[in-house]
């Protein structure tokens, strides 16, 4: 076992979930690639949402991912950290939008 | 930012040729990746054949004003590698019978030859229906004697093909080095002036995007449109066309894989991203490549791993394009960056 939770070889070892599980396991990756591809959003635009949502839900083999990718696509870091910004900004408001239910709270239980 | 060429530095990579050591073993010696041959083998592609030959490729001379981190023709300032007017005169023999319809001369910058120009009149007189010069820009406004060189291009009816691997002054100037952004835009601008790049106009201008670091090239289709529309909107350069090239692991863009540890990420990403109908259109399978000295060679990057054809014709002095033609095509593990994705060649994607 490795000693820690995280290994960046873990990640290409992602197809082999489909070993335990074909069926899912294929409905996944074919869902994930049909995602990514061009539509009403272009990739590129896709390739900066999955960036921020990468961020925001702390996962390092999809940071590492995203971050090649927008590479790959010519996004520059300029764009890469707005989109970064755009998360954490979203993840911050969500924390402190519950201030409201704090407030809520504190009001109804005061005198 | 390197001034040197690896080989002005002595590096052991390049002056004792352990590229194809590493390119062997590692993570393909001990299984962990396949082999191109096996690869290949799998949909029956192995040995790789050479199709009609469509493309002389002559490189006439590993001298150039820039020092490209990504460089695989580990080529500078310090390269005293050059065509003599000898051995061009036996390229023009063969320009002039070859069935080849494209010339596609390259470097280094081709422009620092002594004769260059005289080769590109002589040459330009076979009637080759796509005379392409690779030219990197900055040779443009390098030095005064090559100020001209749109209006030589011009009277030739060259084909000018250019790197730019960024419309961004960062990334440019990180690969190719410190001003180079400008001066490409200076020297595009001045294309432009003369008529080349222009929409509806036939004087050529393509420009060629290779990513400047351990990652493959994206969507050629999506990428030509960044560009243009950045190219356009910031600066009023026009171009026809955008190449996307994959970085292939040779030279200078290996020993900065292995420096900054990329190597295996990056020979596991070109390896996923295989792509079997790349195969059959490799320009190893259309193309003949002519080094400074006359000897041929499946592609330009076998020129620089020092494998020359496998045919009893391995120099220019005694072509023969049918003899030629009959040979199987060196490969190694390099050859997995010009079937990755769409495929990569000196003409972008291949798929």
């Amino acid at each position: 076992m490795a000693d820690s939770y995280y290994d960046p070889a873990d990640l290409r070892k992602f197809g082999n979930i489909t070993e335990w599980s074909e069926e899912l396991g294929t409905k996944f990756f074919d869902y994930y690639g049909k995602v990514f591809e061009e539509g009403a959003l272009s990739a590129r635009e896709k390739s900066l949402i999955a960036l921020a949502v990468a961020h925001v839900v702390k996962c390092p083999y999809c940071i590492d991912v995203y971050t090649k990718d927008g590479l790959q696509k010519g996004i520059t870091k300029e764009e890469m950290m707005e989109a970064v910004h755009a998360g954490a900004a979203i993840e911050s408001g969500a924390t402190l939008v519950h201030g409201v239910q704090m407030m809520n709270k504190y009001k109804k239980l005061s005198m | 930012m390197a001034t040197k060429s690896l080989k002005a530095r002595h590096e052991a990579l390049v002056m004792d040729n352990k590229q194809m050591e590493i390119l062997n073993g590692g993570i393909f010696e001990n299984g962990e990746l396949p082999y191109f041959k096996d690869k290949i083998a799998q949909t029956g592609q192995f040995p790789l054949r050479p199709k009609k030959l469509e493309i002389l490729q002559i490189n006439v001379g590993y001298m150039c004003n820039q020092v490209c981190e990504h460089c695989h023709v580990d080529a500078g300032p310090d390269r005293k590698e050059i065509m003599t007017r000898e051995t061009m005169e036996m390229c023009l023999e063969v320009i002039r019978n070859t069935a080849a319809h494209t010339l596609d001369l390259t470097g280094g910058a081709p422009e620092m030859n002594p004769d260059f120009r005289w080769f590109v009149e002589e040459a330009a007189k076979a009637g080759i229906k796509d005379f392409i010069v690779r030219s990197n820009l900055t040779i443009i406004r390098a030095n005064k004697k090559y100020y001209d060189l749109p209006q030589f291009f011009k009277k030739h009816n060259i084909h000018v093909i250019s790197s730019m691997p960024h419309y961004t002054r960062g990334k440019t100037d990180r690969q190719r080095g410190e001003g180079v952004f400008d001066l490409s835009i200076t020297a595009l601008q001045e294309l432009n002036a003369v008529g080349y790049g222009m929409p509806d106009s036939s004087l050529r201008l393509d420009l060629v995007y290779n990513p400047s670091g351990a990652f493959l090239p994206g969507d050629q289709v999506a990428m030509e449109r960044d560009f243009k529309k950045a190219l356009k909107e910031d600066f009023g350069i026009n171009f026809h066309n955008l190449f996307s090239i994959t970085n292939l692991p040779i030279a200078r863009f290996l020993d900065y894989l292995i420096a900054s540890g990329n190597y295996e990420d990056y020979m596991y990403s070109l390896v996923e991203a295989y792509n079997p109908s790349a195969v059959a259109n490799v320009m190893c399978t259309n193309t003949i490549s002519v080094s400074w000295d006359g000897w041929l060679y499946d592609c330009d990057f076998n020129q620089m791993l020092g494998l020359k054809v496998a045919s009893k014709i391995k120099h220019i002095k005694d072509y023969n394009e049918d003899i030629l033609n009959d040979r199987n095509i060196i490969i190694s593990q390099h050859c997995y960056g010009c079937t990755a994705g769409a495929g990569s060649s000196c003409q972008g994607s291949v798929t």
